[in-house]
């Protein structure tokens, strides 16, 4: 490690001797940054080239948006100097960085959900004005949406909240490379393919690879590993704070980046310990609305079932038909215990914004917390403190409100909710977008560990790593199970040949 | 010092402050006369306040568009109901508040219902819910000014030391309401639909259930205080609940539940219900006309609001 920090300062040295900076769209000397106690950041020095790609990775909490929001202009530095284009920013904010060509997409989405797609559009572009500015802003969105995601079929009149989640997060990021008014140098792409399914994220990531060939620059944050290694020119690897390697991202391979961002034991792939294992009772047996074969989805006590495809094909439909039956029967479904749900989109479907972190975990458990007719706060306390630590929840306080924890811990919070209630069955809705590695890691080994107590998950993901933990994956294509395979024939090939094929 | 921070920190302190300093300027303005009586006054009528704005604070915890605004209708059915049924004769009285009551718990199901069922707003809901009832009334009572049976109309006088009894049952009801607000399922499930219904029903949380006993609990508590109001004012009066629409939404925005839903509390109605009482009391010793109390109430409510507000948005 003391090696990779001596290759920084060597090389950071050697350029600004060669007054290289001016290449720099921008360049941070000593951003520290504390909030409170916690240092977010100590002494960073950060730069990006014109027409370099820059891959920023690390586990949650390690610094990163604290740093991108620095680079947007959203936080100032304590101490530090921030410079673009070789000039020192003594001022540096949102409204001059946009001006200096500095865009952001952020990991929360923030399209207004109760205006259209080009209405959102115009919300950043204040030269589309006068009459018809609603039709410019409909084609230049429209335009973008092509480029970047030909086929994508998402109108510039669709109200962005009847969108899902997915083709927001298209509309976010092509809005961000849309351009009137201000210059385009330089887009931060915080976790952009995280609602993504493969087929759009790779279109998004050819797209960013040409425009990083016309000269531009770009900041990609993302936690799947290959999407930076394959994609980035540079890579930058931060922890605690600091950066601790930088270099070409052809001198990185997966073990390495692992081990620079620390913490997180070198990945072993989840050998077959599928032990033959006695099929428990019938948990839940569903078909979806769509379906006209016969195909179902099957899942008895202790299986861990996947459910793949592209993204918004009908998964988490099931999911929540699964789930609305467990209360009320419904016809084509068979649930038989307890159903908990973890979210995949935090804000709008799981987080209870007002609440502790202590009572939003414990809000399904609320009839088993009970002494006598009242709540008891101790055993809600003891709830939360128990999976505080099973789970790994990393907070000075249970009762601090839930937004005090970073998104992945945000995410931990759901999880212990689900699993530290009655529940027999879990569903998963995508629910590791947008989590780091180390956190993912943790979570794949408490279900695997609660799957052989004899739970039940069922487990839609866009990620197909994720599906190794599974005993048996359905793929879905438009709202039907197109392909059910076991384990042992999971492979990335047959998960994209049956998402792109023609329905069986 | 610090647990007078944590105090001040709390919302529903200042409408106690508020209530406080129109106190003492009302005492500061008649030279000291009349203090007591005046808070002994202030806790009889706050009373009829409290109790309905208990159950619009659990309404408007459910979040946004949640609201009843049938209670004026409805506290004026019931206090016909329980007039015609007690009938002047001590012996009905409980039947009466019962009948009361049941008429209440009967327009708050209703008022669900046109919301489930029909997927009305709940404002539109109400309040086309609230000309339905008030016709009701109208064609019920016949204009008739039904008295109380003594029994009742002393009760509801009744004072100990110079603390109306009313009131002090109000507080055992409204420290119940607190921790039915808090301690809970239903309560925790009121304020899990009001900070994210879809989290709420994914979280578990019988939504159906919570909204339908949230709605019947406000009409059942409109119901009560129609009957209570007949009592204290001696007859059943069509236009009785009339000013309960404004004060009802007034006690609980003031006494810092969040319009927005998800965070309600307890005791700020009775703080506010103070301060809306004390308010009036204060603009009558000044002398002022009528038609300027109106003015100066409505003015003083919507700067309370306002402070309010601007208080959450610094959070």
């Amino acid at each position: 490690m003391a090696e990779a920090n001596a290759d920084i300062i060597r090389r950071d040295g050697a350029e600004r001797h060669f007054g290289a900076a001016s290449m720099d769209i921008i360049r941070l000397d000593g951003a520290e940054k504390h909030f409170g106690a916690v240092r977010a950041l100590a002494g960073v020095d950060f730069h990006v080239a014109a027409g370099e790609c820059v891959g920023l990775v690390g586990h949650n909490g390690a610094g990163k948006s604290t740093l991108m929001h620095m680079v947007a202009g959203t936080l100032m530095p304590d101490s530090g100097r921030i410079a673009v284009r070789g000039g020192i920013e003594e001022h540096y904010s949102v409204p001059r960085a946009l001006e200096l060509g500095i865009r952001c997409v952020f990991q929360e989405l923030s399209l207004c959900p109760n205006l259209s797609v080009a209405e959102n559009t115009r919300i950043n572009h204040a030269s589309l004005s006068g009459f018809g500015w609603r039709r410019r802003a409909a084609e230049l969105i429209a335009a973008k949406l092509d480029e970047i995601f030909p086929d994508h079929s998402i109108s510039a009149d669709d109200i962005a909240g009847a969108l899902s989640i997915g083709r927001r997060q298209m509309v976010e990021v092509a809005r961000a490379f849309t351009v009137t008014q201000d210059p385009l140098e330089l887009v931060i792409l915080d976790e952009p393919t995280s609602s993504l399914d493969a087929h759009t994220a790779g279109q998004l990531l050819a797209f960013v690879r040409r425009f990083v060939a016309s000269g531009k620059s770009c900041i990609l944050i993302s936690h799947l590993l290959g999407e930076v290694l394959g994609n980035a020119d540079r890579i930058v690897v931060m922890r605690d704070g600091k950066i601790v390697a930088s270099d070409a991202a052809k001198a990185f391979d997966r073990d390495r980046l692992v081990t620079a961002m620390g913490g997180a034991e070198a990945r072993e792939k989840i050998t077959a310990e599928i032990a033959k294992r006695e099929a428990g009772p019938l948990r839940v047996r569903a078909r979806p609305a769509r379906q006209d074969d016969g195909k179902e989805l099957v899942a008895h006590a202790g299986e861990i079932i996947g459910l793949a495809g592209l993204a918004g094909h009908g998964q988490t439909d099931l999911l929540l038909a699964i789930f609305a039956a467990a209360s009320r029967a419904k016809t084509g479904i068979e649930v038989t215990a307890p159903v908990a749900l973890v979210a995949g989109d935090r804000q709008s479907d799981g987080i209870f914004p007002q609440w502790s972190i202590v009572q939003n975990i414990g809000i399904r458990s609320l009839a088993r917390l009970r002494n006598g007719l009242l709540i008891s706060p101790q055993r809600e306390a003891e709830l939360a403190t128990f999976w505080r630590e099973k789970i790994g929840i990393r907070t000075p306080d249970m009762n601090n409100n839930i937004f005090s924890l970073s998104g992945g811990n945000q995410q931990k919070a759901l999880f212990a909710r689900a699993l530290g209630s009655d529940a027999k069955i879990v569903l998963m809705d995508d629910p590791m977008r947008g989590v780091d590695i180390g956190t993912k890691l943790e979570v794949y080994d408490l279900v695997r560990e609660e799957a052989r107590n004899g739970r039940t998950f069922l487990w839609y993901t866009t990620e197909t790593e994720e599906l190794d933990n599974c005993d048996h994956i359905h793929v879905f294509k438009n709202g039907r199970i197109v392909a059910n395979l076991r384990r042992d024939e999971l492979t990335e090939e047959k998960i994209i040949q049956s998402s792109f094929g023609d329905a069986a | 010092m610090a647990s007078l921070r944590l105090l001040l920190a709390k919302p529903w302190v200042w409408s106690f402050i508020g209530a406080g300093l129109v106190w003492l300027a009302t005492v500061a303005f008649t030279g000291g006369y009349g203090g007591g009586g005046m808070i002994t006054a202030a806790l009889s009528l706050a009373v009829f306040t409290v109790i309905v704005g208990v159950g619009q604070m659990f309404v408007i915890t459910l979040g946004p568009g949640n609201v009843d605004l049938s209670l004026p209708a409805n506290i004026g059915l019931a206090s016909a109901v329980a007039m015609k049924v007690m009938d002047g004769n001590d012996a009905m009285i409980v039947v009466g508040l019962l009948a009361a009551l049941a008429c209440g718990m009967a327009i708050g199901a209703a008022n669900y219902l046109l919301i489930r069922a029909l997927r009305i707003p709940p404002i539109i809901a109400t309040l086309s819910a609230s000309f339905i009832i008030q016709s009701i009334d109208i064609s019920y009572g016949r204009g008739l000014q039904i008295k109380p049976p003594p029994g009742f109309a002393d009760f509801t006088n009744w004072q100990v030391f110079g603390i109306p009894v009313l009131a002090i049952l109000t507080v055992v009801f409204t420290i119940g309401a607190a921790i039915a607000l808090q301690r809970m399922i239903y309560g925790r499930s009121v304020l899990a639909i009001g900070q994210n219904i879809r989290a709420a029903w994914l979280a578990g949380v019988n939504v159906g259930r919570t909204r339908f006993l949230t709605y019947t609990l406000s009409g059942a508590l409109g119901g009560l205080d129609g009957a209570l109001l007949a009592g204290y004012f001696r007859g059943a009066n069509v236009d009785i609940g009339n000013e309960y629409l404004l004060a009802s939404i007034a006690v609980v925005v003031i006494g810092g539940t969040s319009v927005a839903g998800g965070k309600a509390n307890v005791p700020g109605v009775w703080g506010a219900a103070l301060f809306l009482v004390l308010l009036l009391t204060m603009l009558n010793t000044f002398g002022v006309s009528a038609g300027v109390r109106l003015v100066l109430t409505g003015l003083i409510i919507v700067g309370v609001i306002t402070a309010a507000g601007g208080q959450k948005a610094l959070r």
